[in-house]
């Protein structure tokens, strides 16, 4: 049997395929692109939230969000260290999203406007990644499914405290009430799009799943999230912006208007209203950086450490 | 080549548990790549130790070669208790 004819049976006896293993240059190269889009996101998904540390309403607010974004950038780590076991280099991976030629998630391109934004996001954008990683922890490939188990075990609390904060907001004053309708309205159709393009026009869909590193469609999960949500929302009083949102009875799902593509490929493309600020402060942080590792490097050296 | 080594991480969740294989970090030299790991795979829950290895120090073996390497194992039905018949009845064995 040639190599990659048993690649692939190992792939449809539902094997793990782990560093060492012969593999695909193709598996590999989608691995590493999509590895390192997760990645980044993760950090990049540290700079909205982390604008309002600052201005948390209480020290109790204050520690959970601090937490919250120290685990975003614990994630970020776990996946790097998930592409390099592909033969990446770190260096690079990370030269790649300073220079804006790396994707990551376009979600985190909208600006956090009030203390609300914290709250929906937890809720939304993390409930998004739950059902989205949960998928991924059965990802073909060893180290990063192994990264999702560990990542879905600390998202859970991202979610719940985001919910919890807007439930606050929900039962609280009418200003309270309306920031948290306000963030929600802006949040909702965003967080649909971080499923990303419909399955009829997702290019490497079909192949991701072929090998088992997806294991179910951008549509499939998108609903999925829909379903979990629209009760949550219904619980504590706010209203989805979509006017076509209906429970259907025959299929059980809950059905939704069109999400309007236009704007989710201008945000990709890098005309959303922030593409611009994160990067920046993203290159801001590593050249601030800079002394710290050369100081670390010369003490290595210097004492033989290493 | 990256500008700082890599260190595989292995944590101990309780005493008496075996050291797991937690994931890797990227650190000038091994005090920072304990504190790394502790930060990046310690954060929450039961920790009772941790290792850092330098991963270009960790020999393992090779997939091409599983076969043939672990083959030995394979063929010794008698290193089982089930290989071995006693009289019915007697217990304790
Ligand atoms: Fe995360
Ligand atoms: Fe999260």
């Amino acid at each position: 049997m040639d190599q990659n004819a048993e690649f692939e049976a190992r792939i449809a006896r539902g094997e793990t395929i782990e560093p060492k293993d012969w593999m695909p240059e193709d598996y590999k190269k989608q691995l590493i692109r999509m590895m390192s889009q997760h990645a980044h996101s993760e950090i990049v998904g540290m700079l909205p939230e982390g604008e309002w540390i600052t201005r948390a309403p209480s020290l109790r607010r204050k520690k959970i969000l601090l937490a919250k974004v120290q685990d975003e950038a614990g994630h970020g780590l776990y996946i790097y260290s998930g592409v390099e076991t592909l033969g990446a280099d770190r260096d690079s991976v990370t030269h790649d999203l300073l220079t804006g030629k790396a994707k990551y998630s376009s979600i985190f391109n909208y600006p956090t406007l009030t203390w609300a934004d914290i709250g929906v996001i937890g809720w939304f954008v993390d409930g998004a990644a739950i059902v989205n990683q949960t998928m991924l922890a059965k990802c073909s490939y060893g180290p990063y499914a192994r990264a999702m188990v560990r990542i879905c075990k600390e998202e859970n609390f991202h979610k719940k405290q985001g919910y919890e904060l807007v439930a606050g907001l929900a039962n609280g004053t009418k200003e309270q009430k309306e920031m948290a309708q306000d963030a929600v309205n802006r949040w909702w159709w965003p967080s649909l799009m971080m499923f990303g393009p419909s399955d009829k026009d997702s290019p490497n869909s079909p192949q991701l799943m072929k090998w088992k590193v997806k294991k179910e469609s951008n549509d499939t999960l998108r609903q999925r999230f829909v379903n979990l949500t629209i009760p949550q929302a219904n619980a504590i009083n706010l209203t989805i912006p979509d006017p076509d949102l209906k429970f259907n009875q025959e299929t059980g799902n809950w059905d939704f208007g069109e999400i309007d593509w236009t704007e989710f490929y201008e945000v990709l493309k890098g005309n959303g209203p922030c593409n611009k600020e994160r990067l920046e402060a993203r290159n801001k942080a590593f050249k601030n950086g800079e002394w710290v590792r050369e100081a670390a490097r010369v003490y290595a050296e210097k004492h033989n450490v290493q | 080549m990256s500008s700082e080594n890599l260190w595989e991480v292995f944590v101990q969740s309780e005493d008496g548990a075996p050291h797991e294989h937690a994931g890797s970090v990227r650190a000038a030299d091994r005090e920072l790549a304990l504190q790394n790991a502790r930060d990046v795979y310690t954060r929450r829950g039961k920790v009772f130790s941790v290792w850092v290895v330098r991963a270009d120090e960790i020999v393992a073996t090779s997939p091409d070669e599983r076969d043939c390497f672990f083959d030995p194992s394979n063929d010794k039905i008698y290193r089982h208790p089930q290989f071995y018949k006693v009289p019915r009845g007697v217990k304790g064995l």
